[in-house]
């Protein structure tokens, strides 16, 4: 099927339009690769009747990237079939960069990764200013690399320092961020202008030799020593080690095809990368993140979640109840997508208190000039704080974010629930509290759900959505309807206390205090975790969380299990939890936990940690302490999986990575599992049981899963 | 005294040294660090047991900077406690860094020692920095030193070599070398450089050339004629007045190739070769370094190689086969006529005029192409010798056992 148009206009200027037929957007796939060969080879035939090029779009977006479900196809070691193909991709580039006739890029829009290496490759772009056109080369961040001379040509184009973070950031810039850079032309209004522009480019008869085909060339920024500023080449690995400590070899990948190109001839730089990417290609971690922050990412996005055959509705007032953090940061994110937000607590001073904050918020927005104050205005006057349960009178959606404490919540669903317009719905953002039982106090419980946020609201992208007993269709649909629209990213999961997310971020923070128990350095638990790529260690958590609150839900637990007439089950690290507790070491905002903290916002491990939990394990290697962070994380997840309260291996995944820091190189906790085999995750797993606990032993679904080395799908 | 045993000698194919070449790809460490995974590889080697990496290398700057023995025992994730030395004795360097493996494991003091080199012409150029003889006018004054090429035309100049004579050997380095490869002659030794997935970036030597001819040969510009009538001719003839005129016949036909590539040298005493399983391809008789006159410069291989012999009690008539380094054809030519050894001991596989002059890798090279030579034609002596820049040389005396 051809996806590119070839049309020669009486000017000789040949129209090449990228048009893939019966989608909404172009793709470099076979279909795609096959149509440049063809148009190539007609323009090399047609050459002396060509005065030049014009490669355009038809779709709303330019071109965005590669066939992932084809790299996800690639079997590990087989580097041979990427390579030929990256390689011949690049000679298609190659061949039009050499045309000998000029070559324009009309950006109509986005053009990210495949994209944006066909714009590198033509002699002169001409971008169009729309909303929303994004370029760059994003491969890193689903563990990928730029392979269709992308690096050979920023590189080249703009010198390696500038050229580097681009790639290996992999952040998308907008096209006046391009120009800057000098990758862009000209930036116009409009598709016209910018077909016009390429059109009066190419009756200007401009050199069609790239730099870098031309004798005496240099790499920009370079000089006869140095590649770039040797302070730079020197500290550049070094930052990406601090950063990501080698856990996303694509970043690694790409840097090394940066620097290891900008020495050699063109078509040295061209294999080098390509033989970067075949390596990255058919990796773990690759595949790890396409399935998960692609695939899982665009499923979840796209209400696949959605119940069919309700009909969609949006949030035009939003209550929250709670003006504290968590409610006030709903608001606000509500708010940013232009949701009139009534803030209701419980007296005007304290709602008053939380739009104070969210002053705040804004001004800091301000300051690091990622908001305007007049966007900042109109976002703040989108809220109205309130000690009045009436203000809330009309309001589609109301979100109770009170303390997790049952009473309190019963009460203001009661007072607020009445406001409600007619069909709305009551949500409680409870990170705990089973839904069902919440809804016992609802006059309605079939429009009573969980939304649980993330703190702090305004950054974390997930909302795990928790469907209670009663919960109808329409209701979840309309609360996937809602994290839709303030751009978010939903979960569904049954009810169950803790949920998906909580339950599985409790057996972190608790391993982690279990290992002091088993002697093991904290300074080894902390760092281990973060070098695995967990955003804190657990005892920073357990400390910033408050161990007494930790202890006391814990024996709050035991107590309702004791009158319940049940025995809880011994679960690790609360014996080091309470010791500490007991040691009056009570967490951060207490004065002092785990870390002792100094005036001038430094922090240490306390200094008697060591006497108090004994170094039997000194000598522990950082690869055990990481697996059993990994591992605990993961088991707990397949028996929540197993028990049916999350219900698909999408929200698993990107709940764990959106929600509580898993590793994103994991792909989430069960991919994780599925990257090193069910099989051989079992065998682990037993070890681990068998040398630390009962907890790490395989659940039933794993083993039979196991038996088969089948992957969780 | 403990013998020391080679017990393999390895290398990579040599790629033509300079952008468009093979291995301009690849950087020299990596080069290296293939190379002691291949060695790893073949005997399942405990690296931990290696007592040192001594790899020669002539331009020891840039990628090949530092220490490049200790960066690729590191890279190559042999045992960090093998440490690793660099020694440069221009384009005897593995032949040196053989040598003194050699003398190190006959000292008694260590049984395992790698020896070999590298060079990556294409990636650290020659003349790319500046060197001595660039900033201190008084190194010109008082050494008279020539660049090699002009110093090769001045012994053919004092031989009485005609530019048919150089070529005619050009011909027969290329001839031999392409019969060799053809016939897998150097398929022991060589190991394929091959990138970080394992796909092969190149097997043989590229620059090989089966179909050149005398005619073709004959039609390339001299290389160092414009150097010579520059001032050098005058720098030679101030030192060798009785040379009429410096005939400049060398050319990039009839000269060593630029190239890239690397080479290593296993050698052990006896008892560790029984630990490790191996069995010795050969023993180190004996080595020796010379210098010569500095402003022929390349002369020396002929003396350096008596000297050797002498050490081990042995003369020219007890040597069965003999790798003379193809710097320039003179210098082999030179090498025949001071020696009086017969052409047909020489360099039989051909040598660096058709496969190239990887500097510091190549003695390294000549030693695993002697020793594959002696086994396949069941001879038992061999000798490596080398010219090297300010008038050196070094030579190898080795004996199969």
């Amino acid at each position: 099927m051809d996806s590119i148009r070839y049309d020669r206009g009486a000017d000789g200027i040949v129209t090449l339009t990228l048009d893939n037929p019966g989608k909404s957007a172009n793709m470099m796939n076979a279909d795609f690769r096959a149509s440049l060969e063809s148009a190539v080879d007609r323009l090399e035939a047609e050459r002396d009747d060509i005065a030049g090029v014009i490669i355009t779009s038809a779709k709303k977006t330019f071109l965005a990237g590669g066939d992932l479900s084809a790299i996800l196809a690639v079997e590990p070691g087989d580097f041979a079939a990427s390579y030929e193909r990256t390689q011949h991709t690049k000679s298609l580039l190659r061949r039009l960069e050499l045309l000998g006739r000029p070559v324009a890029a009309a950006i109509n829009g986005t053009a990210l990764g495949g994209g944006m290496e066909l714009c590198l490759a033509c002699h002169a772009r001409f971008c169009v200013d729309a909303k929303g056109v994004k370029l760059g080369l994003p491969e890193t961040n689903l563990g990928l690399i730029p392979a269709a001379g992308g690096i050979v040509r920023l590189v080249r184009m703009i010198g390696l320092e500038a050229a580097v973070p681009l790639i290996v950031d992999g952040k998308s810039i907008s096209p006046a961020q391009a120009q800057e850079l000098g990758l862009l032309d000209e930036i116009l209004p409009d598709v016209d202008a910018a077909m016009k522009a390429a059109r009066d480019w190419i009756a200007s008869e401009p050199d069609v030799t790239k730099p870098w085909d031309r004798k005496g060339y240099t790499l920009p920024g370079s000089n006869a020593a140095y590649m770039a500023d040797p302070t730079y080449l020197r500290t550049a690995p070094i930052l990406l080690i601090k950063k990501s400590n080698g856990r996303y070899p694509a970043q690694e990948a790409a840097m090394r095809a940066a620097f290891e190109g900008a020495s050699v001839d063109f078509d040295a730089a061209s294999r080098i990368e390509s033989r970067h990417f075949a390596g990255i290609a058919s990796g773990p971690v690759a595949k790890n993140m396409i399935t998960t922050l692609f695939f899982h990412m665009q499923e979840a996005n796209s209400g696949k979640a959605r119940p069919e055959g309700v009909a969609p509705r949006s949030v035009s007032r939003l209550g929250v109840l709670g003006a504290g953090m968590m409610g006030g940061g709903i608001a606000y994110s509500a708010a940013l997508r232009g949701i009139d937000c009534v803030l209701k607590d419980a007296t005007d001073e304290k709602a008053e208190q939380g739009m104070e904050r969210l002053r705040g918020m804004v001004d800091r927005q301000i300051s690091r000039g990622r908001m305007t104050r007049e966007k900042a205005d109109a976002l703040l006057a989108k809220i109205k704080p309130t000690g009045s349960a009436e203000d809330l009178e009309g309001c589609d959606l109301i979100v109770e974010a009170v303390f997790e404490d049952r009473a309190l919540k019963a009460t203001v669903t009661k007072e607020a629930e009445p406001m409600l317009a007619k069909g709305g719905i009551f949500a409680s953002n409870t990170s705990t509290l089973p839904i069902t039982g919440l809804a016992e106090t609802s006059t309605n419980p079939a429009n009573f759900i969980g939304l649980h946020f993330f703190s702090p609201v305004d950054r974390m992208p997930l909302v795990e959505i928790i469907k209670g007993r009663d919960t109808s269709d329409e209701t979840l649909a309309g609360s996937l309807d809602f994290v839709q629209q303030i751009g978010k990213t939903p979960i569904v999961v049954n009810d169950s206390r803790g949920f998906f997310t909580s339950r599985v971020f409790g057996t972190y923070i608790r391993e982690g205090a279990q290992m002091l128990e088993d002697g093991i350095p904290a300074a080894m638990v902390e760092n281990a975790a973060t070098d695995a790529g967990f955003p804190v260690g657990p005892l920073t958590v357990l400390d910033q969380v408050s161990l007494t609150l930790t202890n006391s839900a814990r024996q709050q637990a035991l107590r309702d299990a004791e009158a319940e007439g049940v025995t809880l089950a011994p679960a690790a690290g609360y014996g080091v939890i309470a010791k500490m507790v007991e040691l009056g070491r009570e967490g951060r905002a207490a004065g002092g936990g785990f870390y002792s903290y100094s005036e001038d916002g430094t922090k240490a491990l306390w200094s008697d940690l060591a006497t108090h939990f004994g170094t039997a394990h000194s000598g522990v290697d950082a690869k055990e302490v990481e697996d059993r962070l990994l591992y605990i994380q993961a088991i707990e997840a397949i028996r929540i999986f197993e028990e049916g309260v999350v219900e698909t291996v999408r929200d698993a995944n990107i709940g764990s990575i959106l929600g509580i820091g898993y590793p994103r190189w994991t792909g989430g906790v069960l991919q994780f599992v599925n990257m090193i085999g069910t099989a051989a995750f079992a065998e682990r797993a037993n070890a681990l049981a068998d040398a630390y606990g009962e907890r790490y032993r395989p659940p039933a679904l794993l083993l039979e899963k196991a038996a088969r080395n089948d992957p969780f799908v | 005294m403990t013998e020391a045993f080679i017990y393999d000698a390895i290398r990579t194919p040599r790629g033509r040294g300079k952008a468009g070449g093979a291995l301009h790809e690849v950087d020299p460490i990596s080069l290296v660090a293939g190379l002691l995974r291949a060695l790893q590889a073949r005997y399942d080697l405990d690296t931990a047991l290696v007592d040192d990496l001594v790899l020669g290398c002539v331009q020891p700057r840039q990628e090949q900077g530092g220490d490049i023995a200790r960066t690729a025992v590191l890279m190559a994730g042999w045992e960090s406690r093998v440490p690793g030395l660099q020694v440069n004795r221009y384009c005897a360097s593995a032949i040196e860094s053989t040598a003194l493996a050699a003398q190190k494991v006959m000292s008694g003091w260590e049984s395992l020692v790698v020896a070999g080199g590298v060079e990556s012409m294409s990636r650290v150029q020659m003349g790319g920095a500046p060197g001595p003889a660039d900033t201190l006018p008084d190194l010109s004054f008082k050494l008279r030193q020539l660049p090699t090429g002009v110093a090769a035309d001045l012994i053919a100049s004092l031989d009485g070599v005609t530019r048919s004579d150089v070529d005619a050997f050009a011909l027969r380095s290329h001839q031999r070398a392409a019969a060799a490869q053809k016939e897998g002659r150097f398929d022991r030794s060589v190991v394929p450089v091959t990138d970080d997935n394992g796909m092969i970036i190149l097997d043989h030597d590229e620059t090989v050339r089966p179909d050149t001819t005398l005619e073709k040969l004959s039609t390339l510009k001299p290389a160092f004629e414009q150097m010579g009538k520059m001032g050098f001719d005058a720098v030679a003839l101030s030192r060798y007045p009785e040379v009429a005129a410096i005939e400049h016949i060398h050319t990039g036909g009839n000269s060593s190739g630029v190239v890239d590539g690397a080479s290593l040298v296993m050698v052990g005493s006896r008892e560790m070769g029984e630990r490790l399983g191996l069995k010795p391809r050969a023993r180190v008789v004996s080595a020796a370094s010379l210098g010569d006159e500095p402003t022929i410069m390349l002369s020396a291989p002929a003396p350096v190689t008596e000297m050797a012999l002498k050490r081990a009690g042995m003369t020219l008539s007890d040597v069965d086969l003999f790798e003379v380094n193809e710097a320039f054809s003179s210098v082999v030519l030179r090498f025949a006529s001071a020696t009086g050894v017969d052409m047909d001991k020489i360099n039989v596989n051909g040598g660096a005029i058709a496969m190239g002059h990887p500097l510091g890798a190549t003695g390294g090279m000549l030693i695993g192409t002697l020793l594959d030579e002696l086994e396949r034609a069941d001879k038992q002596t061999g000798v490596v010798t080398a010219c090297a820049m300010g008038g050196m040389g070094s030579a190898l005396v080795i004996e199969r056992v």
